[in-house]
């Protein structure tokens, strides 16, 4: 079991992680950051994460800033 | 310390070792290729850096990342070198990078020859480089000064940290010459206080040439600005010659105002009131001071090897106090003793005529 | 009990947040830099030299010393230092623009004399900061700001391949190419800038990486296309590898 944190404003919403996380966990907020881009958002309601981290290294903005497990 | 019979280009290289330049870069050209010659023979036994770059954009670029660490480094090049290197000077005075710079001028424009020559004084005062910046510019006219100047130029470049050129051309380069090294005068600020070296328990830092925040730049511009002020207000230095009752002056820099020097006392035995001002810092220029000189004279008469560089600073400074006229030549012709003494007695002529018909 | 398994690196400032536009490789690549500086602990020794495009604002994101440099000329700036301190860790992180065209003599000739330092050099094929012009890497047929009709080999030749020749200077310790397309080959990708890390902390000369990244703005692409199109075409052309390993050679 696993958990994300996002710092979702400075999430630019390019979405890598979305498509790195290989349980599918991540997906894009419905509310708008500071800058007006929507961010990922970690979504896990049934402790799928394994906190492999893919989604942190595939960050170009570092917008993952912590992984646990 | 007794003297030594010595080779321009060899005493500015042994002068810069002994004021602790401990790197050399630099990429040969005609007429200054002995100082690489001899850095590459010494530097290496005294376990200290020497790199034939690649070009001279490289060579000028070693010399920022060494001067960045607040280490003593040199270049050395002469005109079509020096060309190549002026985006660097602007971006080392910009990010307040030290180094030092030897530009033995020869012929130009272009690849021009390799005769001595003077042409390269807008070159080191007023351009090639973007943007508002100055470098410090030291003009040796003999080989005892050529030493004395390089060990100024390696303090300069410290104590101000700004790109200091020591301006010389092909006859100095290449002239032998009796000269005392002795010791290097100048106690050196202490680097540690920007020099990069890791940010060990201290905020990083960094010595970058961009800034691009609104007004940022204009705020740096106006601090280096400051600083050139307080460079012009120490630091400037000039030679007078027998100039107290001198109607005609001669101006000159370099080896040229060696060569006027001689007019000056062949002109004095032929009972003729002549004095010589010689700018040793070409910046900051010594304007005021010409400037006092040129009220008390009824002419001055700028001497260089061009068409006439230094003249505009020469103008600028006198403005109007009287009159200004200039004799040159380019590109290798040289101005002998003979030569300038002729025109001396020319224009000489002319003010007597002037004194006698009352217009003066 | 959950263990905090990634973090932040320390060596990026807190507030130092990239700026590059989203979906951009450098962010990719700085973290891990700045991941390995930690692991190294080397953040006390080590001084950066920033270069001219997209790759100038280390000292917004870095808490490490930087000195830029000017355009192409960044591992000069770092001979200088490492030659002055050869007891810092001396790396230049520059772009194709300035490492592969303007200053290709720079990156080759530093190469052949072996410093002991390391190049990280972000191709993504084309000018970035500048709005998408075309760069000595850029492929034939790729589109550009100034090859509008795509690169026509007939008029611009072909791209240059930077790891391969920095490769065939005997300075060289180490040279390869990765592309940060996907979780395994940023792994991959991280394993070489450890490598080129090694090199230099053990004095064996130059260190070179080649990291292909992707340029979604002037590709004209979302992230996803433009990771796509890295590994469908950027890679057929410059292909990923380590073309140089001292360390892995025999006599």
């Amino acid at each position: 079991m696993g958990r994300i944190v996002i710092d979702r404003d400075v999430c630019k919403g390019c979405y890598l992680c979305i498509q790195a996380c290989p349980k599918k966990l991540l997906k894009i907020s419905s509310e708008p950051n500071l800058h007006g881009d929507f961010p990922a958002e970690f979504v896990d309601k049934n402790n799928e994460c394994i906190g492999c981290a893919a989604c942190a290294m595939n960050c170009p903005d570092v917008a993952i800033k912590e992984v646990y497990r | 310390m007794a003297k030594e019979l010595v080779k321009g280009n060899e005493a500015i290289a042994k002068a810069a070792i002994k004021a602790g330049c401990q790197c050399y870069f630099g990429y040969p050209i005609t007429p200054q290729s002995e100082i690489g010659e001899y850095m590459g023979a010494n530097l290496p036994k005294l376990g200290r850096v020497f790199i034939t770059a690649e070009s001279e954009l490289a060579s000028i670029n070693m010399v920022i990342g060494a001067g960045t660490t607040g280490t003593k480094a040199m270049t050395s090049s002469s005109s079509c070198g020096i060309a190549l290197m002026q985006e660097a000077f602007s971006a080392m005075c910009c990010a307040e990078v030290p180094g030092v710079i030897v530009s033995v001028m020869r012929g130009g424009p272009g690849l021009g020859n390799i005769a001595p020559a003077q042409g390269d004084y807008f070159q080191a005062l007023k351009g090639g480089g973007n943007g508002d910046y100055k470098l410090i510019v030291l003009s040796p006219s003999n080989v005892q000064e050529a030493i004395d100047l390089t060990y100024r130029a390696f303090h300069l470049a410290l104590k101000y940290r700004n790109p200091v050129m020591l301006l010389a051309d092909g006859i100095l380069g290449q002239m032998m010459e009796p000269a005392e090294f002795g010791e290097y005068p100048y106690k050196d600020p202490d680097v540690n206080e920007w020099a990069l070296s890791g940010a060990n328990n201290r905020p990083a830092r960094n010595i970058v040439s961009l800034h691009m925040p609104e007004g940022e730049m204009e705020q740096r511009t106006n601090m280096l600005f400051e600083k050139y002020a307080a460079v012009a207000k120490n630091e400037t230095t000039f030679e007078e010659y027998m100039l107290k009752d001198a109607k005609l002056v001669l101006t000159a820099f370099g080896t040229v105002g060696r060569v006027a020097k001689a007019v000056v006392d062949r002109a004095r035995e032929a009972g003729m009131k002549v004095g010589l001002f010689r700018p040793i810092t070409l910046f900051p220029f010594p304007d005021k001071n010409l400037h006092e000189v040129a009220k008390n004279a009824d002419m001055i008469l700028d001497l260089e090897l061009n068409m006439g560089q230094m003249l505009l600073d020469v103008r600028s400074a006198v403005f109007g106090a009287c009159p200004v006229e200039f004799y040159g030549r380019p590109a290798g012709g040289l101005l002998t003793p003979d030569m300038i003494f002729e025109k001396v007695q020319e224009l000489y002529k002319k003010l007597d005529d002037k004194t006698k018909a009352g217009v003066i | 009990m959950e263990t905090l398994v990634y973090k932040r690196p320390e060596s990026l400032l807190k507030d130092g947040h990239f700026t590059f536009c989203p979906g951009c490789g450098h962010g990719v690549v700085l973290r891990m830099i700045a991941e390995l500086i930690d692991e190294f602990n080397l953040q006390k020794d080590t001084i950066a030299i920033s270069s001219v495009g997209c790759s100038i604002f280390l000292e917004k994101f870095f808490n490490l010393d930087v000195a830029g440099a000017s355009h192409g000329r960044s591992t000069c700036v770092a001979t200088g230092i490492k030659r002055c301190k050869p007891d810092k860790f001396v790396f230049t992180y520059q772009g194709d623009g300035d490492a592969a065209t303007i200053g290709f003599n720079e990156t080759i000739h530093t190469a052949c004399r072996g410093e002991h330092i390391t190049t990280v050099m972000i191709n993504n094929t084309n000018f970035g900061m500048t709005g998408g012009q075309a760069s000595a890497t850029t492929l034939v047929g790729q589109v550009t700001t100034t090859t509008p009709m795509g690169r026509k080999a007939e008029l611009t030749g072909y791209p240059l391949h930077a790891a391969e020749i920095v490769a065939k200077c005997d300075g060289t310790a180490y040279s390869a190419r990765v592309a940060i397309t996907d979780t395994k080959n940023i792994r991959k990708a991280k394993e070489a800038l450890k490598k080129a890390f090694e090199i230099q902390m053990k004095g064996q000369g130059f260190a070179f990486v080649e990291v292909l990244a992707a340029c979604p703005t002037n590709w004209h692409m979302k992230p996803a296309e433009a990771i796509e199109y890295m590994e469908k075409v950027t890679e057929t052309v410059h292909p990923v590898g380590v073309f140089k390993d001292i360390t892995k050679e025999t006599i």
